[in-house]
């Protein structure tokens, strides 16, 4: 029994090791480098993981890729457009700006500059018109002898 | 005008049903491929059937082919098979396999059990040149001009509706 467990735990950590695939980097820029990569490049086949935390076939292989091309000193840049080359634009988990995309980057913007407007213009016409109240309140001399009469004619 | 000005909503509304409408006939999975109306990108690999003979991309130009990307570990590849048979019986087009990062001895098996649709066989082991071309999961299906320019990706079964589109396509190009 308990050598049938020993050998169950030693079957289990290689299936585990082998999930994860091991690279060795020249030095530590260059790991920082591949996990920022890997994190920010999106796996085709899944779509909502990146490359880092995605165990399909493509995404094993572009992470190789995205190592090689560090072992090979290529920029970071050139892995990328390495990428978009291949699988477009959606692999980018961050957009380039272009004019088809122009709309989802500049439209908030474009809301917010409405909304000011709609404020301001809110606000203004909401003051003229308080204006325009408290003149016509103002009354001559005889209206108010008058209002002063109806009001004490209410208190008796 | 302030009466003009309660309809926008409404307006809003039907823009938002529009958008919501046509997002019900949008599949998210099947991505644009990036390689369309490009060549297909250069290669230099083994040929699946006889290893000594290397394909390259002059292989593949001259006339309009399809490029079948398959392999054994894929079930949809097995669901397309028969489908690919019938387009080889048609003879309207050239079918080349692209065995993609599959083990040769159970390809070759696969090809003399179910029938062999294809013209010859691209034995991608590696997978590299299906990363060229953006493959991201088997089947996949390209149609490429005479040029080598690849016109149209098909993700997916090869089913007879898209034997049909892809017929349309070709059809269109011999009115030019």
């Amino acid at each position: 029994m308990l050598k049938l467990l020993m050998i169950m735990a030693v079957l289990s950590f290689n299936s585990v090791h082998a999930a994860i695939d091991t690279y060795e980097f020249k030095d530590a820029d260059k790991q920082a480098r591949f996990h920022e990569l890997t994190a920010d490049l999106r796996c085709p086949k899944c779509q909502n993981q990146n490359l880092a935390d995605s165990n399909s076939e493509i995404a094993q292989d572009l992470r190789q890729k995205v190592y090689e091309m560090l072992d090979a000193d290529q920029s970071d840049s050139d892995i990328v457009d390495f990428m978009v080359a291949r699988y477009g634009e959606f692999v980018l988990y961050e957009p380039r700006f272009s004019l088809q995309n122009s709309i989802l980057w500049l439209g908030p913007f474009a809301l917010l500059i409405v909304g000011l407007f709609v404020v301001l213009f809110l606000v203004r016409s909401r003051s003229k018109n308080s204006k325009i109240d408290s003149a016509e309140v103002e009354l001559d001399t005889q209206q108010q002898k008058r209002l002063k009469q109806v009001l004490n004619k209410g208190k008796k | 005008m302030p009466r003009l000005l309660l309809f926008i909503p409404l307006a809003l509304f039907s823009i938002l049903i529009l958008f919501l409408w046509k997002g019900l006939s949008i599949d998210p999975r099947e991505l644009p491929s990036a390689l369309i109306d490009k060549p297909f990108p250069a290669f230099k690999v083994e040929a699946l059937l006889s290893p000594e003979r290397k394909l390259t991309t002059a292989d593949i130009v001259g006339k309009p082919v399809l490029i079948n990307v398959w392999a054994t570990w894929c079930p949809s590849c097995r669901q397309e098979h028969e489908q690919l048979l019938r387009i080889a019986q048609e003879n309207k087009i050239a079918i080349i396999g692209l065995n993609y990062k599959d083990d040769r001895t159970a390809a070759t098996k696969w090809l003399t059990q179910l029938g062999n649709p294809y013209q010859f066989n691209i034995y991608d082991e590696s997978g590299m040149l299906g990363l060229d071309l953006g493959v991201y999961g088997a089947p996949e299906t390209y149609l490429l001009d005479a040029q080598g320019i690849i016109r149209h990706r098909h993700v997916g079964v090869v089913t007879e509706q898209t034997w049909q589109e892809l017929q349309a396509i070709i059809k269109s190009w011999e009115k030019l």
